[in-house]
This record gives structure tokens, C-alpha cells and sequence, in this order.
């Protein structure tokens, strides 16, 4: 790789060095790091000791970076279960952050952050936002949700950090976010690809033309999306769409990014070391196999994370990336595991069904996939909202759009579903994250 | 000579009516006529009314899918056989007729019906050298004067 400093130092972002380090140092780096992470989380959480006892390793015997298969999962019931302080590798006096998680599925997770930690994650999300392109002179609204959430203070520190100008606006109020990204001159936007959908219809019914602004960079995150969202949004809006990973266990949004080349996103290995396994036997998967992906904190002190399960599927994908970077990359996530649904049967991961969707000109993906259960038989209902490009005058022009949803279901998804057209804004949206099914089958 | 006709989505279920007439009443804005196609979900409510653009802005602003279409206003003789003449103007032509309705109103032994064409203009052609009365939008979005 002798040509790739040359080639990109004219435009690589001085926050981005660590992107480029050459793979031997990245090793060291990592080894180092994760000694010093598996020795503070054996000396001062109770359940990691616990579990490597329970496996018979101890700090010593991580002596090469292979030798961390060693070491015990950690889950998020694990989170639950040490509700709220009880992972902390750190005391209360030195920690100066708490963020949880939205806790939509009972407790929420507490996750904490020393005044270092805050700086790894600051670092991690200068990086992110400089490989989409941004540096000094962006305008970048931030329309990520401000609170316990991690998306919005995550990005906003960032974005301060790599010297661009945050319009802290949160999320919400769609219209003023729409006057403010004209007036404003926005040059990028970090939301949920959902609600920029949404921001977008909204903007059209306003009479603004998203193509026509300042704006040019979309980073979308907070929930699994598709390539074919992807180039609906670039379309619509005239932008560069990239696809951020993160989560509130790890650190919050800045484990991973897509570069310019928009081939998967390279994941910051001198922070957050990446394993793609075999979600059934624990197993390591090879180069290119599917998997669900696994996270080990090496920076962080406050609540370090030994080999956590993300349930996110992805495979790490295989050579160097083009844009000289050295760090690893990954499939993006389209999936969880957790996601997939059975259905009379037939595995469903609701990225089919949005791909189904977007198959169907002129539609927009504001779904939600309904479960019941009829007569001991399970029932999948798609509601879809109506969008002005979609939507007639004409009963028989809704029929057959009815009718072309209804068949790309069918196809994509093997088996017949029920297809409902709804008012727009009638589908449950929280936080911007949009709620893509609701099982009522054991209620 | 076209009349413009505001179509709003609604699903099919009680009380989605009254926000729609609620938002255009509070606009000062008048409902010249109105009928609703249904289906077993969803609904759409076509609406005449005295100022088309601004409600059309007040539904859109409030978050409800807005479709403008052009549709013609025709008198037609109010007595048997009437309707049955009118038509009769696009037998073997390619004109379609998507649907109609009446206006509440009409004027002296006439009543007038709002019709949505596949081709707008041919049909008001065909109609004006039949000699019958296509209504203008001016009168129809003020009131139609005996």
C-alpha cells in the first residue's frame, strides 16, 4: 500500500489519521488496548470476573488478539440484569455521563462515560462525520434526538470536535427544521433515514425544494435501512446518503461509517474491535460469511464491554477499501436477528418488505407489519401510508396501487399478506426510530 | 372552462369526515359540493369549493394527501331523458367518464353535474358543438345565479 498516503493526504481530515495507520500498528495498538481492558474489567466488574472464572482465563492469558475468542458474550439482558450501575468499571465520581436507552421493550439500559470516554466517543464521531465528506465550514443540523438518547449529543460533540457548525435543533418539529435547513444554508443532515423520508414529504407539500438547498450529505443511522432507500433518498434530495452504526451499549452512534466509495462501513478497530460470528455456536465466521456481529470496547472505561452481541447481522467484507483507509469493513446492517419474524412458516426480516415496497413506483416505505393471530392462524398485515406522488383522485387508481403492493409482497415474500392503505402520519413513530412491527399474536 | 376539484385520502372509518370540513370551515373557505367515494378501507372525499389553492394549502398544511384534479361542469335539463341526450354527445368517441355528481344546486329547469373525463377538453368541445352549457369555474365557485 505504498501509494495510499500520497494519494489521499490532500484529503484526509487531520481527526482521520488513525483511519489510515498501517494494519501491524493497528494490531498492536488493539493488543495493547484490550489487555488493559480485560484487566480493569476483571478487577472491577463482578460479572465479568464471575464468567471468566466460570471459563478459566484470567487478564494473563490474553496474550495475542485470537486469544480473545476466550473470553465469555456479553448480552443485553446482561445490561438488564445490572440495572442501573452494576457494569460500571468505573465510580460514580468519575464518571460525568449517563445516556439509557429508549426502553421499548421493558427497563431501559444505563450506560456511563468517564471524561475520557466521552473523548474516544467524540473521536470516533469526528472521524464518522469527516469520512462522509464534512470538516470546517459545514453546516450540519443535527436532528437526532437530544436527551438520553446518544444520537444527539454524540453527533453534536463530533461535529463541534471536527469544526463544523451544529445547529443543535433535536428532533421534532418538522417545519421548523425545514425553514431552518433553508435559511440556514445546511449542508448536512443527521437523523433517522425514516424521518428524513418523512421531513422530505413534508417539505414537497411546504413547496421546498430539497434539491434545490445547500444540502448535499445525509448520515442516517439509529435503524436498519436498504440499499434501495438509499437511492430513493439520494434521488429525492439531490444528497449523499451514508449509512452510520452504532449503539448505546458500545458507546452510541461513531462504531461505524461508510466512506465515500459507499462499500460497506469501516468500523473504528482502535476503539471497538469487531468479530462476526455464528449467532447458533459462538463460532468465528470466515471473511465474507454472514453473521451476527460482536463488539469489544478497547477505549472505554467507564463501562468497558467484553465480546458484546450486537444480534445486528453483517459479514466483514474482504480487501482494501479504495479509499486508502485501513480499518476493517462491514456488510451494512439491513437486519437483526432479533428482527426476523416466522409467519405461517416463512422466515420475514422486514427489510424484504421494504424492498418489496420501493420495487412499486412512486412508493414511499411508511410501514408497519402488523401480527395476529385469527382462528389459532397467523395473520401479516402491511399498512402502508398514502403519499401525494402515490395517491388519486380515482377509487380504481388506489385499487390497483393496493393491488401492485400486494403482488410485490407476494413475490418477495412467498406467501400473501394483507395490504392496508393508510392516512399519512397514522403510523407510530418514536423518537424518529419508526416501529416496524407490532406482534399482537400472544396478547 | 375546467373546474379545479380537490381529493382528499381518508380511511374508512367513523369521524374521519370532520376534521377535513372543520379545517376548510375555519377558513372561511365554502363547500360548493362534495361526494364521497368509499371503499371497505379507505375513502376519497372530492370536494368543490369556493377557493381551491388555499384549501388545498389549509388539508396539506394539516398533513392530508391533496390531489387537484380538473373536472367540467355541465347543466343538464332537468326533466326524463335529459341526462340520457347529454351523453349520448360521446357515444363512439375514446372520451371516458371516470365518474360524476350533482351540484346541490341548479338553475331554473336545470341541474348541474360535475363530471370527470379522461380527456377534459375534447369533451368540453363535444359538448359546446352539441350546444349544451358548460358551466365557468367563476360561477361555480361563487354561485350559480337563477
Amino acid at each position: 500500500m505504498p501509494d495510499i498516503e500520497h494519494d489521499y493526504s490532500a484529503e484526509m481530515h487531520p481527526a482521520s489519521a488513525l483511519d489510515y495507520l498501517p494494519v501491524e500498528e493497528i494490531h498492536e495498538l488493539q493488543l495493547r488496548r484490550l489487555q488493559a481492558t480485560v484487566s480493569r474489567a476483571y478487577q472491577r466488574v463482578e460479572l465479568y470476573r464471575q464468567r471468566m472464572e466460570e471459563r478459566k482465563v484470567s487478564p494473563a492469558e490474553i496474550r495475542t488478539l485470537e486469544d480473545l475468542t476466550r473470553l465469555p458474550f456479553t448480552v443485553k439482558s446482561d445490561l438488564r440484569d445490572t440495572y442501573p450501575f452494576g457494569l460500571f468499571a468505573s465510580p460514580l465520581e468519575e464518571v460525568v455521563r449517563l445516556h439509557a436507552s429508549s426502553g421499548t421493550t421493558g427497563k431501559p439500559i444505563v450506560v456511563a462515560y468517564t471524561r475520557q470516554d466521552i473523548g474516544v466517543w467524540t473521536d470516533a464521531m469526528a472521524r464518522t462525520l469527516a469520512a462522509c465528506g464534512l470538516g470546517r465550514g459545514d453546516i450540519i443540523q443535527n436532528a437526532y434526538g437530544y436527551g438520553l438518547f446518544t444520537g444527539g449529543l454524540g453527533a453534536h460533540y463530533g461535529a463541534e470536535a471536527l469544526g463544523a457548525t451544529v445547529i443543535p435543533i433535536s428532533s421534532g418539529n418538522t417545519d421548523r427544521q425545514i425553514m431552518v435547513m433553508k435559511d440556514f444554508k445546511v449542508t448536512a443532515i443527521c437523523c433517522t433515514p425514516t424521518y428524513f423520508l418523512h421531513l422530505l414529504d413534508r417539505a414537497a407539500q411546504m413547496g421546498v425544494e430539497v434539491q434545490e438547498l445547500s444540502l448535499r450529505v445525509g448520515v442516517f443511522g439509529a435503524e436498519p435501512w436498504t440499499d434501495s432507500l438509499r437511492r430513493h433518498i439520494e434521488t429525492a434530495a439531490g444528497i449523499k446518503a451514508y449509512d452510520i452504526y452504532g449503539l448505546t451499549e458500545i458507546t452510541g452512534p461513531g462504531v461505524g461509517i461508510e466512506c465515500r466509495c459507499q462499500a460497506g462501513l469501516h468500523i473504528f478497530e482502535d476503539h471497538f474491535y469487531p468479530e462476526i460470528i455464528n449467532p447458533a455456536s459462538g463460532e468465528s465466521m470466515a471473511e465474507g460469511e454472514e453473521g451476527e456481529l460482536v463488539l469489544t470496547t478497547l477505549s472505554k472505561q467507564a463501562m468497558p464491554m467484553l465480546r458484546y452481541r450486537t444480534r445486528d447481522i453483517s459479514a466483514f467484507l474482504p480487501g482494501p477499501c479504495p479509499c486508502g483507509r485501513t480499518l476493517r469493513r462491514i456488510r451494512r446492517i439491513s437486519r437483526r436477528s432479533d428482527d426476523m419474524f416466522i409467519i405461517r412458516g416463512v422466515n420475514v426480516y422486514p427489510s424484504q418488505v421494504e424492498s418489496a415496497l420501493l420495487a412499486v413506483e412512486g412508493m414511499l416505505p411508511h410501514y408497519q407489519i402488523i401480527l395476529t393471530r385469527e382462528a389459532g392462524l397467523d395473520q401479516m398485515e402491511v399498512q402502508v401510508e398514502v403519499t401525494p406522488p402515490v395517491s388519486s383522485d380515482r377509487v380504481a387508481a388506489l385499487e390497483n396501487l393496493h393491488n401492485k403492493l400486494a403482488q410485490a409482497l407476494h413475490q418477495t415474500l412467498g406467501l400473501r399478506v394483507k395490504v392496508r392503505l393508510v392516512a399519512p402520519q397514522t403510523l407510530k413513530r418514536s423518537e424518529g426510530k419508526a416501529q416496524r412491527v407490532i406482534d399482537r399474536r400472544n396478547i | 372552462m375546467k373546474i379545479h376539484q380537490l381529493s382528499v385520502f381518508l380511511e374508512n372509518k367513523p369521524g374521519q369526515l370532520t376534521e377535513p370540513c372543520r379545517l376548510l370551515a375555519q377558513g372561511g373557505i365554502n363547500i360548493r359540493t362534495l361526494t364521497l367515494a368509499d371503499t371497505e378501507e379507505f375513502g376519497i372525499l372530492r370536494l368543490i369549493v369556493s377557493d381551491w389553492e388555499k384549501g388545498a394549502r389549509l388539508l396539506e398544511e394539516a398533513g392530508y394527501v391533496v390531489n387537484v384534479v380538473e373536472v367540467v361542469a355541465v347543466e343538464v335539463p332537468d326533466r326524463p331523458g335529459g341526462l340520457a341526450e347529454l351523453l349520448a354527445v360521446f357515444e363512439e368517441t375514446d372520451i371516458n367518464i371516470e365518474y360524476m355528481y350533482a351540484f346541490t344546486f341548479g338553475r331554473g329547469d336545470t341541474a348541474v353535474m360535475i363530471f370527470r373525463f379522461n380527456k377534459p377538453d375534447a369533451a368540453i368541445e363535444r359538448l359546446q358543438a352539441a350546444g349544451i352549457n358548460v358551466v365557468g369555474s367563476a360561477e361555480v365557485y361563487s354561485h350559480i345565479e337563477k
